[in-house]
Formats: structure tokens, sequence, C-alpha cells
């Protein structure tokens, strides 16, 4: 997605930049007999030119995929299109008088491992181009009688001019295997029927089969309770993320002008109380608040002891709706406040004192000088900042899940709460429900929504397109 | 004109003192349920929901109870499991991120500006969507059972870290790159400088790395969970507190879940001000650049 976006722009650096003749497309078009016979033996370009030891391991690259492909990859590749068939039955087994399990398909395990294979194909590949290239650079350089690097300049290129390629594989890999498999893995569910029962299927969780784009019609008609849910949900999570966003934002920034105030005395004293809240970790203060809001919790007991609640009445914090919506974001705004004080505190030191001056003789007071003057300029500093809070309120598990758990819950078939978010909600609708379709079905709506967001604001703004320029 | 000033005096004294009042107020509710859990954990009397607001009688048994009492919620185990989990994560994390934060910042090369942007739409999926895959991959590679679990979250907590580029690539882009320039000509190689010149000048972003990601794995309990299951010998700290209020621990534990909070929240609390300055100053880099 973000390619297209790019491509343009990529165009043109690569003319400039990172332009070299060794490409997979002139070693196919001009490679001599060496590269030619590289494209079916990895490493044979490398071995004729003496480059043994990188062709020996260009050599062990394609057999060890080979030996894979036929041991394993192209079996769970071709099982990919029907995910299985046989299921598992019980066999009555003469010669010990039990009954055993046959061992029948799991549609999970084959999707996960065909994913696995593709990605490993794909490396793959990558990998034959690569070792392409390098056989037809030493063609090339062997002929033009340049010097053909040695094993050992090999490696100590790789701690110089290749610097990138020894320092980013290992994070590389990590995110691939931990990050980018899982994902896809998790958006392939989305076309399929894996899940545990839905009003309309009976439940495929160990067999299941691709069902197109059925699940995204299900979420997003208005015509079953997932559909609803789904509309609700995300208008709630949108006024979320707005409110959760904007309030902390401008609220963090008046505390940090009322502490940073001429006159104010004590400042260190007043940061620390409210960075110390900040300071506990999240999920210990999140949770203290929770038990301290409950309908027998400290809060209402304290209400009551003062004399404001009668005796046995409470106030409902997370048991009626609108309550427990304003309690989140009440709550979020304790949470997040002093967060936005450490960050804006800098900022706010850095905008020019003549401008309030001026305003001051022109007669303005505090709101209009606020307005007028130091949210602007904020705004204009901290666009990029703004935008990362707001995909992370839009994503902002811990905050729900652990006040009010996305309840209170209405109706009793639905799968969603008031409070729930797209986030929570995913997560409820996974791990305790076990709808995993539709449960990837919200995680890929989420992204899209985040997307749509970010990428178009984040890309215009300065810090993207200036990259360079600060340094 | 006297009478004017002195009322323009009177007006920004009433200010003054009004803005301390509301400073007062604020910090009063901020505190407040912070004092309270340390309340909570003196606390002689079991139960989640008291009749009464404050403590009848104060105790140190929670405390004890908490490190003592092994046989339901082994937490000095649960402790070691995640200071074990910490060690190894922010060995691993603070080499990734910095190594990938340099090349970034001072490499130049064709996936670069590719690897940002793939790194920043990542960002925006929901972390733990992949959650379930991951487990089911841990488990294809064996590491979801037994003492593999801690190797499982180990590698789960650190495999990202290489996402987390931003503020330490902000940070190295502020270094001059005339002292790397310099190095060159004395012949250094680019992983000389990396090592030489770049990481002793960046005192202040490793710091900030290595706190934050030993840090990780006390805060996070979805992943843990999702992870450890029932195996209850490798739960984290973050899980076993969660625990403790769950239905059937809540009347038992309510008030050693105080006290462990406290333990866990007061080290935490001391790194998390001492890297504050690191913080502000990583983040404000971050809007700049």
């Amino acid at each position: 997605m973000s390619n297209e976006v790019a491509k343009p722009k990529m165009k043109k650096s690569k003319k400039t930049a990172f332009d070299t003749p060794y490409t997979v497309k002139n070693a196919i078009q001009k490679g001599g007999m060496t590269t030619k016979l590289s494209m079916l033996v990895m490493g044979f370009g490398n071995l004729a030119h003496k480059q043994i030891a990188k062709g020996i391991i260009f050599l062990a690259i394609e057999v060890a995929y080979l030996w894979f492909m036929i041991a394993q990859g192209i079996h769970c590749i071709a099982m990919l299109p029907s995910l299985g068939w046989l299921e598992q039955e019980e066999v009555w087994n003469e010669a010990l008088g039990i009954y055993e399990y046959t061992a029948g398909h799991n549609s999970t395990i084959i999707l996960l491992y065909g994913v696995a294979s593709i990605f490993i194909t794909i490396g793959f590949i990558i990998m034959w181009r690569g070792t392409l290239k390098s056989a037809y650079k030493v063609e090339c350089l062997a002929r033009e009688g340049k010097h053909i690097n040695s094993f050992k300049d090999d490696i100590a290129d790789l701690f110089d001019g290749n610097l990138h390629r020894s320092l980013m594989t290992l994070p590389i890999l990590g995110i691939i295997v931990f990050t980018i498999l899982p994902l896809v893995f998790m958006i392939s569910m989305a076309f399929t029927n894996y899940s545990k029962e839905t009003s309309s299927e009976a439940a495929h969780l160990v067999l299941f089969d691709w069902v197109g784009l059925k699940n995204f019609g299900t979420a997003l008609s208005t015509d079953n309770s997932i559909g609803q849910n789904f509309w609700s949900v995300l208008g709630w999570t949108i006024v979320w993320a707005i409110f959760a966003t904007f309030t902390n934002y401008i609220l963090g920034m008046i505390l940090a002008m009322v502490i940073n105030r001429k006159e104010t005395k004590a400042k260190g004293f007043w940061r620390f109380c409210f960075v110390l809240s900040v300071a506990v970790p999240q999920f210990v203060s999140l949770l203290i608040m929770r038990t301290m809001l409950q309908p027998e919790g400290a809060m209402n007991i304290l209400l009551r002891n003062l004399g404001i609640l009668e005796a046995g009445q409470s106030l409902p914090f997370f048991t009626k709706p609108i309550w427990a919506r304003v309690t989140v974001i009440v709550i979020n705004i304790w949470v997040g406040i002093p967060f936005t004080m450490l960050q804006t505190t800098g900022i706010l030191k850095n905008i020019p004192a003549e401008l309030y001056e001026s305003a001051k003789v022109d007669g303005a007071n505090a709101f209009v000088t606020f307005f007028k003057i130091t949210l602007p300029y904020m705004l204009f500093v901290t666009t990029p900042y703004l935008i990362t809070t707001f995909t992370g309120n839009i994503n902002n598990f811990n905050i729900i899940y652990l006040l009010s758990g996305g309840g209170p819950t209405l109706k009793p078939g639905d799968t969603a709460g008031k409070t729930d978010l797209l986030v929570t909600w995913l997560y409820k609708l996974t791990v305790d429900k076990q709808y995993y379709n539709i449960g990837a079905v919200i995680g890929i709506l989420t992204f899209v929504v985040l997307a749509i967001i970010s990428l178009v604001t984040y890309r215009n703004t300065g810090s993207y397109k200036n990259e360079e320029e600060f340094q | 004109m006297k009478k004017q000033t002195t009322s323009y005096k009177a007006k920004k004294r009433t200010v003054n003192i009004f803005v301390h009042v509301l400073l007062a107020v604020l910090a009063v509710i901020w505190i407040f349920p912070i004092a309270w859990v340390v309340m909570i954990s003196f606390r002689a009397e079991k139960g989640s929901y008291t009749s009464s607001f404050l403590p009848k009688s104060f105790t140190f048994d929670n405390y004890k109870k908490l490190f003592t009492d092994t046989t339901i919620l082994n937490f000095p185990k649960m402790f070691m499991n995640t200071l074990i989990i910490a060690i190894f994560v922010c060995i691993i994390s603070t080499i990734f991120v910095l190594a990938v934060s340099y090349c970034m910042s001072r490499l130049r090369f064709k996936m670069r500006k590719k690897y940002m942007n793939i790194a920043m739409i990542l960002g925006l999926f929901p972390g733990f969507m992949s959650m379930i895959a991951v487990y089911y991959i841990l488990k294809a590679i064996g590491l979801s059972e037994g003492s593999m679990v801690r190797v499982a979250l180990i590698m789960v907590y650190s495999a990202g870290s290489g996402l987390g580029f931003y503020i330490a690539k902000g940070f190295f882009d502020t270094i001059p790159k005339a002292l790397d320039e310099a190095a060159f000509l004395d012949g250094a190689t680019k992983f000389q400088v990396f090592t030489k010149v770049t990481i002793p000048l960046s005192k202040p972003i490793i710091v900030y790395t290595v706190l934050t990601s030993f840090l990780g794995p006390w805060l996070d309990f979805i992943f843990a969970k999702v992870i450890c299951r029932a195996n209850a010998d490798y739960y984290t700290v973050a899980i076993g507190l969660w625990r403790m209020l769950e239905k059937e621990y809540i009347d038992n534990w309510y008030t050693c879940f105080a006290a462990g909070a406290v333990c866990i929240s007061i080290p935490i609390a001391i790194l998390f001000i001492y890297m504050q300055r690191y913080y502000v100053e990583g983040l404000t880099g971050a809007v700049k650049g």
C-alpha cells in the first residue's frame, strides 16, 4: 500500500543514489555462461570466479530450500486452497481393545504452515535475486580485470559498506517472524469461517474453509447483531479517541502553563506530584481505580460516609452506559494529563515572549491569548505527536479493558459492551468468544480506519517531508 | 493612581492564591489513588470491600504473606521470572533498537525509506491482533510448554523492538555528522564509527532504551496471559497481580495485591522519574525532527 504512494519518490531517488549496473534484469539479459548457470545452481558464478566460501554458502541455501520444499513446503502450500478435509475419527483398535483417534486435518496448522512456507519461498526468491546479482557482478569484474573481493573482504565489508546488512538482519528477522507472519496469518483468517459459532453457522474450530468476503459483509451490514455492534463500537471508538486526545492535550497544556507561570511557587514540587501518578505502572493504577469505583468500592463508601449518598445507594460508575463512558474519559484524563504536561512544558517555553506581550498591549485576556497564540503555535509544532496520540487512543486497550472491561452490556446477545473500543471488542471476539474470523475482520477494519487517518495527515507533516533538513 | 496599583496587586494576589489552591486540589486528586493503595497495603481487615473508608487497624502481615505464602500465588517466583525475562529482553532489545536506529539515522541504503514506511504501517495494526497467531507459532517451534515459556516471552517481548527506533533515531540525528567524517578520515570503518564514536556519545538514549525495555515485561499482562495460559509456574508479576483481583482470590488477596502493587511500583517509579528527562528530551527531539 505504501509502495504505491511512495513510488514516484522512490524512482527518483533510485536513479541518483542507489543506481548500479548489477541488476537482475541485466544479469539475465547480458550475463555470460557462468551467470546463466547461476540461475539454476546458485553460487555457480561465484565458485567459477574463486569466491569459494561465498559460492558454497549460496549453494547450501539452495540445497536447504529445495530439501525443505520437498520434505514439507510443497505439501504445506498445496494444502492451502482446501485447508484440509479429513475429520478426526474414532477407530476401534482390536489389538488394544480401545478407541483410538486418527489424526485429522487441522486447518489452523495447515494455514500457519502454508503461510510460513510462502514466506520462506519469498525469502528464497529474494536471496536468489541476490546471488544472481552477485554472480553477474563477479563476472563483470573478472571480465574487466578488476579486483574480486575475497571472502575476507566480504566479511570486512559487512562492518563497513554493508554495515546495514549485519545490523538489520536479526531485528528484521524478529519482525518478520513475530509481527508480519502472525499478521498475515490473522488477516487470512478474515476470509475463512474459522469461528466457534455465529448465529447462522455451526462451529468450525478444527476444520474450516475459505469463504471469501462474506465476513466483511457480516461485519458491515446492519441486519445482524455483529454488524449493529460494529457500527456502534466504531462510533464510540471515534468519539472516545477525539475526547481522549483533545481533553488530555488541552488540559495538560493548561496545567503545564499554570505551573510554568512566573508567579507559581514550588514548580518542581507540583510537577513531581503529577509525575508520580504516571510513574506507577499503568495497570496497577487502573486496577486500583476500578476497585475504587465499584458499587461497593472506596469512592461510594467515602461518599456515604460523608453523607452525600444515603446508605445502600451508590453511583453507577461502570454500570450505566453514559456514566461508564464519562468515567473512562475522566480517568483517561487522570492518566494522560501528566504525560502531556511533561511533553509540552519544554515546547511552551519556546513560544516567543513578544507574541504574548503584544497581545497584552492589545488588551487580550487569558482566553484569547490561549486560543489565538498558544494553541495555534502548539498545534503547529506538535501535529505528529497529536496523530500518534490519536491512533494510540483508538488502540487504547489498557484503559478500557482494565477499567470497565468494555461493559456494561445491555442486551444479553451482544458481543460488545457500551464502552468497548474496536480493539477490546476484537480481544473479546477472539479470546473469549473464539469468533476468530470476525475478530480478524475487525482488526483489518481498525487498521483501515487508522491508516486513512494517519497516512494522510502524517505524510503531509513537515517532519516526514523534510527529514534530512535537520542533519 | 496609587489606588489603581494596589487594586491591581490585590487582583494579582487573589489570582495567585487561586492558582495555588487549584494546584493543591489537583495534586490531591492525582496523589489520592496512590496514597490509598499504600494505605490498603497496611490494612489489617481482609476483603476487597469494607464498610468504612479508612482502615480500622494497620499491619505488616500483607507484605509478609505476599513473600512467604507461596502455595497459591507464588509471588517471589513470579518476581524472579519477571526479573530474568526483563534482563534478557533488556539486552536484546537495546542492541536491536540501537542497531536499527543507527542504520536509519546514519546509513543510506535502498531499503531505508521502505523500512520506515513499513514500520509505520505495522504500528497501525492493533498489537495483539496477532497474539493468537504468535501463540501458534511458538507452539509450532516448541516453545509453549515448560521452562521454554520464559524463552518464548523473551522472544515475544524483544522480537518487535526493531520497530521502535523513532526516539533513538531522533537522538542520533542530533549528533553532528562532522564527528563521523573525522573518524572516516582516520580510516575508521562504519562499524568502528558506530561503536567508538556514536555509542559513547549516546549515553542518555542508551539509558532510556535500557530502562524502557527493562520495564516492558513488568508492565505487560496481555501477551504474558496468552502465552503462559495455565502454566502458573511461569507467571510474571503483572499476571499475578491481575489474578489476585479475580473473583476466587480477591477476598483473601486484595490487601496483598495492594502490597504487591506498592513493591512493584516503588522501583518502577524511581526508574521512571530518573529517566523522565531523557523521555522529554527524546520526545521533543522527535517532534522537532
